[in-house]
């Protein structure tokens, strides 16, 4: 990685209060500092309540701060308007969240191109392509026609993943991707985002309650009411499955 | 990996387009609901237009058949009064003149102005005047009418209401009414004899019965040659009246003021004549307007409600798709799609609904008048359905536009 580059991801200061200006303002998080890196593989755990889910959906763009500073590949996000966010979101985060969210009207491969048909519109034979052949890498290639309600959970999740990676994005973010998920098959799909986060070469931060999980990644962010409290690397991690 | 890097707007539009598809699709119950909705909605409205634009072009059809659309006459003689000086004051006891029967002026030059009039569709010289008409000791007042027949039947297809004999009329001969004729006891080849009162009565063959279907005018019409009732009635080479047709029936009140503008002569359009009639029709009109607006509105109701329940049920999955990188527009443009769709595919099923009942009205009905659709009224119809769709889908769609992401994603 050349030091001309950005990171993916730097918090400064990053505030986020509810309710503002009412008499039940509440802050959630207190000036969080934090830089993520192109080849991150990172936890971020925390008790319920500690503001993870916050956190995400402010990385996520989903959310604006209440101060400080967010810089997604080193762009500044906190004053750009709706469809500067929009357009930020799709090209550079991949979402996989709890309970998988796909478009229950929609078949996985449509599912997967969503991302790309949102931007682009028709997708072009090398879209469908990409999105086969994440398919196939998912051990999906069967079920491209075949509605989310009729896969397993396993099964919708790694459509999920396959959807968010469609794009190349820098970031991806997972809320709880195991957390419905039985221990086999979420070690299953522990491990494909851990495989395809390095193929695409995408960062991956994911939340989850399971130390199990934390243990395997690169990175493990502890968040403890709204502050982070710890920041350690593992030097390797050890095989979820191992 | 390749792709266009650039995202048109266009290319976002067809995504919205698939997505309000498949949302559509997927909803099907939904949809036949609103749409059959919108399908009754759109056919009372195509039918009830339909049927009273048919009733409408009936009644006028039936009151223009026996008239002219534009009466030309000379204008009113009024007092010549001497001028006087300035500044003196002038006391005028005048009695209104006395109309007496007289000929338009160079008329022959009119009919040929008139003629070259593109909205004019036919000009018919006539003079018209009182007659006693006798036959034995019977002696009846009727209207005498000089006509020029073969201008006359652009006005007025007599052929059509010939009852018996021909249509024609020669020197010394006459076509007169069937109340005429029953009151007189006369029949086709029998004798007539018309009298003005200038003492140069004339006898007549009646070479043809016809009725009008107005009694006034099957009673008292008598129809001459121009040359011998313009004898009859003391005005040789005269006409009284020219009569008119025009193409646009409804433009008849303007073509005749600029007709009046361009002759100096007085011109009088059907449209004064029945104004009574008009108010009616205008009436009818209004009556289906309004049918058309609170129907239109119900449906309106209908399909924001749908779509109100639809943008609840869909609420995570736009935040979804909000979440994968569609912008609010996009959102937006999916539920005016379905909005749209609604309107325009509801208004096709309600077009066929609206020609079956036409086509049953046409054959079962009472057989009082003929059922048109025009197809005017059927993209009429499509294009307010698809609009009054887009207009109430503004309010569910703007409020799916607006929704938190964060929200939406966690609304279970």
């Amino acid at each position: 990685m050349s030091e001309a580059q950005p990171a993916v991801l730097r918090l400064a200061g990053l505030r986020k209060s509810y309710n503002v200006g009412l008499p039940n303002e509440t802050e959630v998080l207190h000036g969080l500092d934090l830089v993520i890196e192109r080849d991150d593989f990172a936890a971020l755990i925390g008790p319920s309540g500690s503001g993870k889910s916050t956190l995400l959906n402010l990385i996520g763009l989903l959310d604006q701060p209440t101060a400080g500073e967010l810089y997604l590949l080193g762009e500044p996000t906190s004053t750009m308007d709706d469809a500067g966010r929009t357009r930020l979101r799709g090209e550079s985060i991949g979402f996989v969240f709890q309970f998988h969210h796909l478009v229950q009207a929609f078949g996985a491969l449509d599912n997967v191109l969503m991302p790309l048909m949102l931007r682009h519109g028709r997708p072009g034979p090398a879209a469908i392509d990409r999105a086969r052949s994440l398919l196939a890498a998912m051990g999906l290639e069967k079920y491209a026609q075949t509605r989310p309600n009729q896969l397993s959970g396993g099964q919708q999740q790694r459509v999920a993943i396959a959807r968010a990676l469609v794009t190349q994005p820098s970031l991806l973010l997972a809320d709880e991707p195991t957390g419905n998920l039985d221990t086999r098959t979420a070690a299953d799909v522990f491990e494909l985002m851990r495989r395809f986060g390095r193929e695409v070469g995408c960062a991956v931060l994911l939340v989850t309650h399971d130390p199990r999980l934390s243990a395997a990644c690169d990175r493990t962010i502890d968040l403890v009411d709204g502050r982070i409290v710890s920041d350690t690397r593992a030097p390797t991690g050890p095989s979820v499955t191992g | 990996m390749t792709e266009s890097p650039v995202s048109t707007a266009g290319a976002r539009l067809w995504t919205a387009w698939v997505l309000a598809l498949q949302f559509l699709r997927d909803g099907r119950g939904q949809t036949v609901t609103i749409m059959v909705g919108v399908a009754v909605g759109v056919a009372v409205v195509v039918f009830v237009s339909a049927l009273i634009q048919g009733l409408q072009s009936n009644i006028v059809q039936r009151t223009l058949g026996t008239q002219a659309h534009i009466r030309v006459l000379a204008p009113d003689e009024v007092n010549q009064r001497p001028a006087f000086a300035e500044d003196t004051l002038q006391l005028v006891w005048e009695d209104r003149r006395a109309q007496r029967r007289r000929s338009i002026n160079n008329w022959q030059q009119v009919v040929a102005t008139l003629d070259t009039l593109s909205s004019v569709g036919a000009v018919s010289p006539v003079i018209a005047g009182p007659a006693f008409a006798g036959r034995g000791a019977a002696l009846e007042s009727v209207a005498l009418t000089g006509i020029d027949l073969q201008r006359y039947q652009q006005i007025i297809p007599l052929a059509d209401y010939i009852t018996g004999g021909s249509v024609r009329l020669e020197p010394g001969e006459a076509m007169i009414g069937s109340e005429l004729a029953a009151t007189l006891g006369l029949s086709v080849g029998d004798k007539l004899r018309l009298d003005t009162g200038r003492d140069n009565p004339a006898v007549v063959n009646v070479v043809a019965v016809f009725e009008l279907g107005v009694r006034e005018l099957d009673a008292r019409n008598v129809y001459l040659g121009l040359k011998q009732a313009q004898a009859l009635l003391g005005l040789p080479g005269g006409v009284t009246q020219l009569d008119l047709v025009v193409e646009d029936i409804f433009a008849a009140d303007t073509i005749a003021r600029r007709i009046a503008r361009l002759t100096g002569l007085e011109a009088e359009s059907w449209m004064e004549k029945n104004a009574q009639l008009m108010n009616a029709l205008s009436a009818q009109s209004l009556s289906t307007n309004m049918i058309i607006v609170f129907v239109s509105l119900s449906v309106a109701f209908g399909i924001a409600s749908v779509l109100s329940v639809s943008v609840v049920q869909r609420t995570r999955e736009i935040g979804i798709l909000r979440a994968m990188g569609a912008g609010r527009q996009q959102v937006l443009q999916v539920f005016l799609i379905q909005g749209a769709l609604y309107g325009l595919l509801g208004a096709l099923m309600g077009i066929a609904g609206a020609y079956v009942l036409v086509w049953v009205f046409n054959t079962f009905g009472p057989g009082l008048f003929f059922i048109p659709v025009a197809g005017g009224l059927v993209v009429f119809a499509l294009v307010l359905a698809t609009v009054v769709g887009v207009l109430a889908a503004a309010v569910p769609s703007r409020r799916a536009a607006m929704l938190d992401p964060v929200v939406a994603i966690r609304y279970v």
